[in-house]
C-alpha cells in the first residue's frame, strides 16, 4: 500500500463531472471518442459475461466423464458461441474501445478522425452481438461448428430452414468485420495525422505503437475473413460449391483464407495488451521503459512477421511436407521480436522501485503468465511436437494463456489504471487486490490442467471422455467456477467506486504520458490547450525531462 | 571487486538454471502416454528439448520478477525513481539474437526430426470422378510413397471408423503387426476428419477428394484409441476406434479369422442417435443422422481414390 488516499488528492469541491451530469449520454449516438470508448468497453463486458457463463456450462459439462449436463447438440452450440463471443464480441471490441479513448488522448489530439464513422462502427456492434446471441431460439439452435466454422461441417444445417444458426452466425461475424474495418480505417488515418506538434512517432508511447500495429493487421487481413464468410454464406443459402468437397469445391482454401485472418488475431488481440504493460509496468516500478525503441519496434515487427504464419493452424491438414518446414520456421520467428517485448519487460522492472497497486498486480501477472503463453506457443510451431498435441487440449491450455491469462489480465490492469482519468474518482484498492488474486489463482487452476490433458490425448470440443482424463478436469472446471465468482468483486469495485470512490485527480499514479495532463475525465475536447510535446515518452528517471509537474504533495518527499 | 562477485553470482544462477531445466526436460518424458511407435519416440525427444529450453526461459524471467517483487519494493510514498537508465544498446543486441539463435537452433531440431519421421500426409490432388487422371499425377509427385510392408485402408464418415486390409477384410477395429511399416490410405466421405492415436503422437486430417496417407511404424504391442481429432459434428465425442499392435503372427491369424467372422462392434453414435442419454438440459437440435451398419459396408465399393 503506498498511496496514503485518507488525504484527498485533489479539491473535493471539484464541479460535478460530465459522467453524473448526463450518463445518459452513453445510451446516445455520440461522436465523443471518449464517451465511444467506454460505450465499447461497457458493452463488451457485458458480452464478456455471458461468454464466461457459457464457458461454465461447458466446464459443468466437462466435470465428469460422461455426457450428461446438456445434449450434445447443445454443448456444440456453447463452445462454438463461446469462442465466437469471446473473441468476436469481447476482446477485439474492447481493445477498439480502449484505444478509443486512450489513442486521441495520447497522442494529444482532440478527437479521433472521422468522429461520425466511430460512432457508425460502434452502433453496428449491439445488434451484431443480439443477432448472434438470438439464434439459441431458433427451433435449432445456435451454429454448432466450433468459432472457426469449417466447411462441410458448418454447410450441414437443418434442411428447409433457410434461417439457421450457421447463417445467423456468419451475418453476425460479417457485421462485426465491416465494423472493425470502419475502425481501423479511423485509427491509422488518426495516428498518421491527427499527432500533436512535437509527437513524432518516436515519441509515440508504445501503446499507441501497438494500437497502430494492430489497426494495421485488420486492414491488411480482416478482408480475406469476410470475403470467405460470404462465400461460406453462398454456399450454405445459394447453392454454390466454393467448399464443399464432394462437388469440387475445396474445403481447404477456406481454412487458408481464415486462417489468413484469425492467426494475425491473436495479434490484433495480443498487441494491445503488451502496448497496457509498457504503460503500466513504468508507471508503478518509477523506471523508464527499457529499449523503449525496440519495444516500439517490435511491436510493428510481430505485427510483420505474424501475417505469414497462418498455415501453422493447419499443420496436420491437407499440407504437403515443404510448406510445413517453411511456416515452421517463420511461426517462430515471432519469438524474436515477442522476446524483446519480455525483455524489456523484465528489464524494467529489474533495479526498481515497485508499487504493487492493482494494475500492476495484473501487468505483472500477465506478462509473466505470457512467458507459459509464449514458451508454448514455439513449440507448437515445431511441426512434430504439433502432429501430436494438434486439436486437444493443449491447444486449448496455450491460447487461453494467452487469451485470458495475458490479454484479459491486462484488460483488467488497464481497467483499472486508467478508472480515475475516465471516471474521475480512485476504485478501491482491496477489493482490486481481491479480484486479482482469485483471478490470478482461478485462471491457473482452469487453464493449467489442459496442458497436461492435451499431452496425454484428450482431445478438444469433446462432450465426453475417457475416465482417465477426470483428475485434472474436474480442478479446470473448479478453477472455472473460481474465475466465475473472482468477476463478482470487479463488478461491486467498479459500480460502488464510480458513484462513491474518492476524487481521483489529474494523475493519481504521477505517470507520464499527455493523458494525464487533462483533467479527470478529460472535457469534451481533451486539452484546453493542444499540447507540445518536447520529450521522449516514459520519463520516469529524470525528473527534468518530466513533461509533468509532480503534484504538491508529491514534492514533500523529496 | 563487487562488480566481480555480482558476475560470479548470476553466473552461479545461470548454472543452476540450466541444471534445473535440463532436468525439467527429462521430465517431460513422463507427461505422456506410452511411446508405441519409433515416430514417438523421437517426437518425445523434440519435446523433451523443447520443454528443457521452454523451462530455462520461463525460470529466468519469472525468478527475475520474482526477486524484484520481493527486494525491489518502493517505500511507502516513495515516488521518487527506480534507476535512470533508459536502455543498453549492447545488452539489446544481446536479447535480439539470443532468441533468434535459439529458434533457428529449435526450427533445425524440428526439420531433422520431422526428416526422420517421413509420415508422407497429403500427396496430390485426386479428382474424385475421374481415377483415370490418377496415375500421371502420381507419376509427376515426387512424393512418392515409402516402401511400406503392409497398406492398410482407411474410411471414416460421420461417425465410424472402418479399416480394409490386404485380404479385403474390413473390420472397425484397426490392427496393426509390430514393428513393420505400415501405409495407411485414408479417406473420408462426408466431412474433414482427422487421425489420431495419442500414443503414436502422430495426427492427420482427412480431406475427402485428397489423397492423404499416413506412414507409423508401432513398436510396442497393446491396445490403443484411434480418436477423431477434428470436431466433425454431434457425436464427435463418441468416434473412437481400437487400434491392436499385435505380433505378425497375432495379425495374419487375425486376418484369417477375421475373414469368417462378421463385424460386432457396434456404433455408439447410431445407439446414441436411436436413444439419446439422459441430460439436465435438452435442446433437441437438429443433428445429421449417423450413417447405419449397411452403409458402411457398402462404402468401399463407391470409394475411387
Ligand atoms: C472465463 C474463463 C474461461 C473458461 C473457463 C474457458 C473455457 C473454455 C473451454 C472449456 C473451451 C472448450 C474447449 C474445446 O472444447 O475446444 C473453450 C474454448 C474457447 N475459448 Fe474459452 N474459456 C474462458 C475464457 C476465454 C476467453 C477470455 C477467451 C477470449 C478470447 C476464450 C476463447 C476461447 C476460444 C476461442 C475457444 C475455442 C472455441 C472452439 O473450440 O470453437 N475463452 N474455453
Ligand atoms: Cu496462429
Amino acid at each position: 500500500m503506498t498511496h496514503d488516499f485518507s488525504e484527498p488528492l485533489a479539491e473535493d469541491i471539484e464541479p460535478e463531472t460530465e459522467l453524473e451530469n448526463n450518463w445518459r449520454q452513453y445510451l446516445s449516438f455520440s461522436t465523443d471518442h471518449k464517451v465511444i470508448g467506454v460505450q465499447y468497453m461497457v458493452m463488451t463486458f457485458i458480452f464478456f459475461l455471458i461468454g464466461g457463463l457459457l464457458a461454465m456450462l461447458i466446464r459443468a459439462e466437462l466435470i465428469t466423464p460422461a455426457s450428461n449436463v446438456v445434449d450434445r447438440p447443445l454443448y456444440n452450440g456453447l463452445f462454438t458461441l463461446h469462442g465466437t463471443i469471446m473473441i468476436f464480441l469481447w476482446i477485439i471490441p474492447f481493445n477498439a474501445g480502449i484505444s478509443n479513448y486512450l489513442v486521441p488522448l495520447m497522442i494529444g489530439a482532440r478527437d479521433m478522425a472521422f468522429p461520425l464513422l466511430n460512432a457508425i462502427s460502434f452502433w453496428i456492434l449491439p445488434p451484431s452481438g443480439i443477432l448472434l446471441l438470438s439464434s439459441f431460439l431458433l427451433p435449432n439452435g445456435t451454429a454448432q461448428s466450433g468459432w472457426w466454422s469449417y466447411p462441410p461441417i458448418s454447410l450441414q444445417v437443418p434442411p428447409g430452414q433457410p434461417i439457421n444458426g450457421e447463417f445467423i452466425w456468419i451475418v453476425s461475424i460479417v457485421l462485426i468485420g465491416i465494423s472493425s474495418i470502419m475502425g481501423a480505417v479511423n485509427f491509422v488515418t488518426t495516428i498518421f495525422w491527427m499527432r500533436a506538434p512535437g509527437m513524432t512517432f518516436f515519441r509515440m508511447p508504445v501503446f499507441v505503437w501497438s494500437a497502430l500495429s494492430a489497426q494495421l493487421l485488420q486492414l491488411i487481413n480482416l478482408p480475406a475473413l469476410t470475403g470467405a464468410l460470404i462465400l461460406l454464406l453462398f454456399d450454405l443459402s445459394f447453392g454454390t460449391q466454393f467448399f464443399k468437397p464432394t462437388e469440387n469445391g475445396d474445403p481447404i482454401i477456406y481454412q487458408h483464407l481464415f486462417w489468413f485472418y484469425s492467426h494475425p488475431a491473436v495479434y490484433i488481440m495480443a498487441l494491445p495488451a503488451f502496448g497496457i504493460f509498457a504503460e503500466v509496468l513504468p508507471a508503478f516500478a518509477r523506471n523508464p521503459l527499457f529499449g523503449y525503441r525496440s519495444l516500439a519496434v517490435a511491436s510493428l515487427g510481430i505485427a510483420v512477421v505474424s501475417i505469414f504464419v497462418w498455415v501453422h493452424h493447419m499443420f496436420t491438414s491437407a499440407t504437403p511436407g515443404w510448406m510445413r518446414m517453411l511456416f515452421m520456421v517463420t511461426s517462430m520467428l515471432v519469438a524474436v521480436p515477442t522476446g524483446v517485448k519480455a525483455f524489456g519487460w523484465t528489464a524494467t522492472i529489474w533495479k526498481s522501485k515497485l508499487h504493487l497497486e492493482t494494475p500492476m498486480l495484473f501487468a505483472m501477472g500477465g506478462a509473466a503468465m505470457f512467458l507459459l503463453g509464449g514458451v508454448t506457443g514455439v513449440m507448437l510451431a515445431a511441426v512434430p511436437f504439433d502432429l501430436h498435441v494438434h486439436n486437444t487440449y493443449f491447444i486449448v491450455g496455450h491460447f487461453h494463456y494467452i487469451v485470458f491469462n495475458t490479454i484479459t489480465m491486462a484488460i483488467f490492469a488497464a481497467i483499472y489504471f486508467w478508472f480515475p482519468k475516465i471516471t474521475g474518482r480512485m476504485y478501491a484498492e482491496g477489493w482490486g487486490k481481491l479480484h486479482f488474486w482469485l483471478t490470478f489463482i482461478g485462471a491457473n487452476l482452469t487453464f493449467f490442467p489442459m496442458l497436461p490433458l492435451g499431452l496425454q490425448g484428450m482431445v478438444r470440443r469433446i462432450s465426453s471422455y475417457e475416465p482417465r482424463y477426470q483428475g485434472w478436469n474436474v480442478i479446470a472446471s473448479l478453477g472455472g467456477f473460481l474465475l466465475g465468482v473472482s468477476i463478482l468483486p470487479f463488478i461491486a469495485n467498479m459500480v460502488g467506486s464510480l458513484l462513491h470512490g474518492q476524487r481521483a485527480g489529474n494523475n493519481p499514479w504521477l505517470a507520464t504520458g499527455l493523458e494525464w495532463t487533462t483533467t479527470s475525465p478529460p472535457p469534451r475536447d481533451n486539452f484546453e490547450v493542444i499540447p507540445v510535446v518536447r520529450r521522449p515518452p516514459y520519463d520516469y528517471g529524470d525528473p527534468k525531462y518530466s513533461v509533468i509537474e509532480p503534484p504538491d504533495y508529491h514534492q514533500a518527499e523529496h | 571487486m563487487l562488480r566481480f562477485l555480482e558476475y560470479l553470482l548470476i553466473a552461479g544462477c545461470i548454472a543452476v538454471l540450466l541444471v534445473v531445466s535440463h532436468w525439467i526436460g527429462h521430465l517431460a518424458y513422463f507427461w505422456m502416454p506410452p511411446e508405441a511407435t519409433e515416430e514417438a519416440q523421437k517426437v518425445d525427444s523434440l519435446f523433451s528439448f523443447l520443454t528443457s529450453i521452454g523451462a530455462f526461459i520461463i525460470l529466468g524471467l519469472v525468478g527475475m520478477m520474482v526477486y524484484s517483487v520481493i527486494f525491489f519494493r518502493a517505500a511507502k510514498n516513495d515516488y521518487s525513481e527506480g534507476h535512470p537508465s533508459r536502455g543498453d544498446f549492447k545488452l539489446e543486441i544481446l536479447w535480439t539474437a539470443t532468441p533468434t539463435i535459439l529458434v533457428l537452433w529449435i526450427a533445425w531440431q524440428g526439420l531433422n526430426i520431422y526428416q526422420q519421421l517421413d509420415v508422407l500426409g497429403l500427396r496430390q490432388i485426386v479428382h474424385l470422378h475421374t481415377p483415370l487422371e490418377e496415375p500421371a499425377y502420381a507419376a509427376a509427385s515426387d512424393d512418392k510413397p515409402k516402401p511400406a510392408a503392409e497398406t492398410v485402408e482407411v474410411f471414416v464418415k460421420q461417425w465410424d471408423w472402418t479399416f480394409r486390409y490386404p485380404n479385403n477384410v474390413t473390420s472397425h477395429e484397426l490392427h496393426l503387426p509390430v514393428n513393420l511399416r505400415t501405409r495407411l490410405n485414408m479417406h473420408a466421405q462426408d466431412v474433414l476428419h482427422s487421425f489420431y492415436v495419442p500414443e503414436f503422437r502422430l495426427q492427420q486430417y482427412i480431406v475427402p477428394g485428397r489423397n492423404i496417407d499416413l506412414v507409423v511404424t508401432p513398436i510396442r504391442t497393446g491396445e490403443y484409441k484411434l480418436k477423431d481429432a477434428l470436431f466433425s459434428g454431434t457425436y464427435f465425442a463418441l468416434m473412437d476406434a481400437n487400434v491392436r499392435v499385435e505380433s505378425l503372427e497375432q495379425y495374419n491369424q487375425w486376418l484369417s479369422t477375421a475373414e469368417h467372422e462378421p463385424n460386432t462392434i457396434k456404433n455408439q453414435a447410431v445407439a446414441e442417435y436411436t436413444q439419446p442419454p439422459k441430460t439436465l438440459f435438452k435442446s433437441n437440435w437438429y443433428t445429421v443422422a449417423p450413417a447405419q451398419e449397411a452403409i458402411a459396408n457398402e462404402r468401399k465399393v463407391m470409394n475411387d481414390t
